[in-house]
């Protein structure tokens, strides 16, 4: 087994902040239940508060806009859930008669929200993007001739870094009545969000994309919007997500949100120098190689690449015997048979697409590092395509 | 450092790492049959060449190429080993669950990964018979048809067993079968349920 290891798969998951950790450490000696009255409970009270007072500022929110929730994933299914409700009594009722647009290339967790919204009879729009991944604003005009009553698109995509123009998606939703969503998980930390100036109405963020802790997450919800829980049977999150908090990952993901405003503007620097070097250096020693992606409007830590004639699952557990840590888009991977449906959006071919590799990098990452990854993928990528009957067939024909 | 159990078993991982009888850039043309299995869109391929000892007429060298993943490659690189010397009869019958086997296991989801390997190596052997003038000796897959309507036969359910389909319901979106009349279901049924014991022991 390789004696170094390289961690470059941030967009799956991140460490813990070294500062968030100690944070946690302490804060588990907090046990107290912040509904309660006495002094066990008001101090745990305080900590949820203060972590609360730091997710606000960081994206220009008032605190009692800021939900706390389960994860990533419960704050997107709240958002569509939320909106499809049938009952009279909710602050919904008559929206929902509208349809729903939301774009091809989201997570998982926003397409199969959707999907059971259309099973139940909604309407629902997937707007298709470029082949770099930018949302069709076009159609996106066109379709809000409709009835329509919640968009959502996501920020900046977790497979190719493809950062959306938001501010005008928003005007766009905006000027036609309708409400607008946008899944911010992979774009919270790495670039400015002020949710104002973007004129969100629900916005969506996880702790441990951003150096916290699993198991928590966000929701912003603009004041005013109409709202209706989820999770039912407790007074928590002003009665808008009921269960007792979860006070330790609250207290860590705030202090995640915390080192992120310091640190973020050089990191993000850092990281796009990494990446023009890692992007060069491919280029270079290894022949066919495709980017996927937007070339400029695309997460400073994110590089997706294409290796023709390899498949990525192998080029992966290669990577990962040599003890780098990468992600693909190949459907073996997954256990499916189909490639990552970015990738196909976009429009490349299912042989490149399952040919994809994602590198995200963080804050941990060095320059050496960089360097020994990229001593190390001719390597692997030489080795595949010497077995392989695809890249035989393509030298041949050349 | 991070120590834990590989993501698939020890020899696959083993096969994965040095794979044995990768095909190099030899003269193909040296080898007494080939095949090649597979499709690209699919994010596999393979090909397989073979040689024969005519006397004997059993392989005497087998050599492969693969697009494909981890379990592709390993299973592949132990399926080539283990029909050095066997009968082309006997070679003819290895199927995915004795590669599987002889692997250490394969999570269910990898099975179709390794079916390709001795599909190719089928397709090798009846190259073999046909170069040598013994076209008798191919065994055509003896697919029957099941379902009228969508023309289905039996061989496409248990290909469709070994991607992964478990339930009537996926076999029809599968295969399209039995979303006509309908009056082949319990047939198919029947079928759908002897090739998942027959390959998964279920």
């Amino acid at each position: 087994m390789a004696k170094r290891q390289v961690y470059m798969d941030h967009n799956a998951t991140t460490p813990l902040h070294p500062e968030v950790k100690k944070t946690m450490i302490k804060a588990l000696e907090d046990f107290g239940n912040p509904s309660s009255l006495h002094t066990f409970g008001r101090h745990a009270r305080k900590l949820v508060e203060e972590a609360r007072d730091s997710v606000a500022a960081f994206m220009g929110a008032n605190a009692d806009e800021i939900i706390f929730v389960g994860s990533g994933t419960e704050a997107n299914n709240t958002v569509l859930s939320i909106f499809a409700c049938p009952s009279n009594k909710c602050n919904f009722h008559g929206k929902s008669q509208a349809g729903i647009i939301t774009t091809s290339i989201e997570h998982p967790c926003i397409l199969e929200a959707a999907k059971c919204l259309e099973d139940r009879g909604f309407g629902v729009l997937y707007l298709g993007v470029d082949r770099y991944g930018k949302v069709n604003i076009e159609q996106l005009k066109e379709a809000m001739n409709g009835q329509i009553g919640l968009v959502s698109v996501m920020m900046a995509n977790n497979e190719i870094g493809t950062i959306q123009d938001i501010k005008t998606i928003s005007e766009i939703v905006h000027k036609r009545g309708a409400l607008f969503h946008t899944d911010a998980v992979q774009a919270v930390g790495k670039i400015p969000i002020d949710v104002r100036d973007l004129d969100v109405d629900f916005l969506t963020l996880s702790a441990h994309k951003i150096y916290g802790p699993k198991g928590v997450g966000a929701l912003y919800v603009k004041k005013g919007i109409p709202f209706c829980p989820l999770i039912r049977g407790g007074h928590q999150e002003q009665g808008r997500r009921a269960g007792t908090e979860n006070t330790l990952g609250i207290i860590g993901l705030g202090k995640a949100v915390q080192m992120r405003a310091k640190e973020m503007k050089e990191e993000e620097k850092r990281l796009l120098k990494f990446k023009t070097v890692i992007k060069k250096a491919l280029e270079e020693t290894i022949p066919d190689v495709q980017f996927n992606g937007h070339p400029t409007d695309c997460l400073a830590s994110t590089l997706n690449v294409s290796f023709e004639g390899a498949e990525g699952e192998a080029i992966l557990l290669y990577l990962d015997l040599e003890g780098i840590a990468v992600s693909t888009g190949s459907a073996c991977a997954s256990g499916s048979l189909d490639p990552s449906h970015v990738l196909l959006a976009t429009g490349i071919s299912a042989e490149r697409a399952h040919g994809s590799i994602r590198i995200s990098m963080g804050r941990d990452n060095t320059m050496e590092e960089v360097e020994y990854v990229i001593d190390k993928f001719p390597k692997v990528i030489n080795k595949i395509r010497g077995m392989s009957t695809a890249y035989t067939k393509k030298v041949r024909k050349q | 450092m991070i120590k834990d159990k590989w993501v698939y078993s020890e020899k696959l991982k083993e096969h994965f790492m040095n794979p044995k009888n990768v095909l190099k850039d030899e003269n193909i043309a040296e080898y007494d049959g080939k095949g090649i299995v597979g499709n690209m869109k699919c994010g596999d391929e393979m090909m397989m060449v073979i040689k024969v000892d005519k006397k004997n007429n059993t392989i005497a060298d087998c050599k492969w190429k693969t697009y494909g993943c981890a379990s592709a490659i390993a299973s592949t690189s132990i399926l080539s080993e283990m029909v050095k010397g066997m009968t082309l009869d006997k070679a003819y019958h290895v199927s995915p669950k004795d590669v599987a086997k002889e692997l250490g296991g394969l999570p269910e989801h990898k099975i179709h990964c390794s079916v390709l390997g001795d599909k190719a190596l089928r397709a090798a052997i009846n190259d073999y018979y046909l170069r040598n003038n013994m076209p008798q000796k191919i065994e055509t897959e003896k697919a029957r048809i099941i379902c009228q309507c969508m023309n289905v036969t039996d061989k496409e359910i248990e290909h469709a067993v070994l991607e992964g389909v478990r339930t009537y319901l996926e076999l029809q979106e599968h295969t399209k079968l039995g979303t006509v009349c309908g009056q082949c279901k319990d047939e198919a049924t029947r079928l759908l349920n002897e090739y998942i014991k027959e390959h998964f022991g279920k």
